[in-house]
């Protein structure tokens, strides 16, 4: 017993850090792709290949006056970014990322990232309440609806998946995939998953709430320093996370050929992450009520479509 | 494993408790949501994994979201604050704190009686069981509340549907 405790911790503190340190990289490789796709160079000046760029911006943000603006509300505007930093931490404990390695064997381990990103909510709404600023109460109020409204999507195009494993836990999910990816039955799913779980970590085409040219920044315009930092930092876990979700969930996990489980896992979620960038290279931003018009006409019937055929099938072939 | 209990209990109690006493509507919600995550960790430990996972997911995270979708938009700044100081005066409370206080009174009679027998022999009920039991025993409760649910839906459409326009007056209508 002695061993696992120490294996435990090692899990837990090793998922933990490597993801911060993960998100944390991605805003410098976020914004290096961006460049190359857009044809232009990107951060490349600090460190080889702009590596140290992360760092630069790190001691800029420690160093910035954290402003609170006296018309807040300063408890509430204080608890805001910490939010979505913890619950996303937290839902990365039950991903698991390969036989050996992943935090929590969590029995409703899909439900619970389901609550944990539904709570990360709160953050957006919060920060948006809290600065007492009409553009950050914009902002606030179309992230409450939109996401709302996509958790809907998110959660129904995942029940299929969780009827053809016959389980809410993670690991069981991936064990039912060894011999065919859910992405391939689950097609659909994936689609209306894919764009709900973009829709959830608010990535441009679906960052209205903090649309530059109408908000200004949208729900963390009072935020400076490293509050503003962990809105930023949140949003990049929830990419990760929901890259990793999607491996998780759709693309198998761990599981592929030749090379060790945790290098597949890790290939595909960074695949995944790359798609996501790719996605806000090209793509415009929708006007809000196409984004919600979208939501409700065509993902809710898409997915509710994928659940009764799913059903449908798994009672006939039964 | 009672340690976490009570603990948990403490904290849903005097969540709670902040969430009738507090003048800010905003974060006597936040008191509220708290709460309810309280009590979705007591749900998880008392064997209701399914139970406590909704608790955060619905409650939590859509209804709570909802309301406090409302109170931004109602905006109503500090003005609610002094509203509020104004209505908690004692006679305000004091009839209703009473009968409870007689209810708790009562419980604490029930337990320390021991007439309900201790709660160390509960199961686990996964989703599976949840999911039979509604489906059988309980289907018609389903179905009650999905036509109530519907009826709901068509209420919203209904009132949410862009009005007709007369031809006369669709100059100025918009």
């Amino acid at each position: 017993m002695t061993t696992s405790i120490w294996i435990t911790l090692l899990n837990i503190f090793g998922v933990l850090i490597v993801t911060v340190l993960l998100a944390a990289i991605l805003t410098w490789g976020e914004r290096r792709l961006l460049g190359f796709w857009q044809d232009r160079p990107g951060p490349n000046r600090v460190g080889p290949f702009g590596t140290m760029q992360v760092m630069a911006d790190m001691i800029k943000l420690f160093f910035k006056e954290d402003f609170i603006p006296r018309f807040a509300d300063i408890p509430v505007f204080v608890l805001a970014p910490t939010v979505v930093m913890a619950t996303m931490l937290i839902a990365f404990g039950v991903v698991p990322m390969s036989p050996n390695i992943g935090v929590a064997d969590l029995n409703i381990g899909l439900l619970f990232v389901l609550a944990m990103s539904s709570i990360a909510v709160y953050s957006i709404i919060l920060g948006g309440y809290a600065s007492n600023n009409k553009y950050a109460l914009l902002g606030g109020l179309r992230a409450a609806a939109q996401t709302v409204s996509y958790e809907v999507f998110m959660g129904l195009s995942l029940m299929g998946v969780v009827m053809m494993s016959g389980s809410f836990n993670l690991r069981d999910i991936v064990n039912a995939q060894a011999e065919l990816w859910f992405i391939v039955p689950q097609f659909l799913g994936f689609f209306v998953f894919f764009i709900a779980g973009i829709a959830e970590s608010r990535r441009t085409p679906f960052d209205l709430p903090e649309a530059e040219h109408e908000l200004t920044a949208g729900f963390h315009t009072e935020y400076s320093g490293m509050k503003f930092g962990m809105f930023f930092v949140g949003e990049y876990l929830a990419v990760i996370l929901i890259a990793a979700l999607i491996t998780t969930l759709f693309l198998g996990g761990w599981h592929g050929p030749w090379l060790p489980p945790i290098i597949w896992f890790c290939l595909k979620t960074a695949l995944l992450v790359a798609i996501f960038i790719l996605l806000r290279a090209s793509l415009p931003r929708p006007r809000y009520d196409q984004l919600m018009k979208f939501g409700w006409k065509v993902m809710l019937p898409l997915s509710l479509a994928n659940l009764l055929a799913t059903a449908g099938v798994l009672l006939w072939t039964a | 494993m009672n340690f976490i209990f009570y603990i948990t209990a403490a904290i849903a109690v005097a969540a709670t408790t902040m969430v009738i006493f507090h003048r800010n509507a905003v974060h006597a919600l936040l008191y509220l949501v708290t709460s309810l995550l309280a009590i979705a960790v007591i749900f998880y430990q008392f064997g209701a994994p399914l139970a406590a996972a909704l608790e955060v997911i619905i409650y939590a995270g859509a209804i709570m979201v909802l309301i406090i979708f409302v109170i931004m938009m109602l905006n109503q700044g500090d003005s609610t604050v002094v509203q509020e100081q104004a209505w908690l005066q004692p006679r305000t409370w004091i009839g209703p704190a009473l009968l409870s206080a007689l209810l708790l009174v009562q419980l604490i009679l029930l337990v320390s009686n021991g007439q309900i027998s201790s709660t160390q022999t509960f199961h686990y009920i996964g989703p599976k069981q949840v999911g039979i039991a509604l489906f059988s025993h309980y289907v018609l409760a389903v179905e009650l509340a999905s036509m109530l649910l519907l009826a709901g839906l068509v209420g919203a459409f209904h009132l949410a549907r862009r009005k007709k326009i007369n031809p006369g007056e669709s100059s100025n209508a918009n």
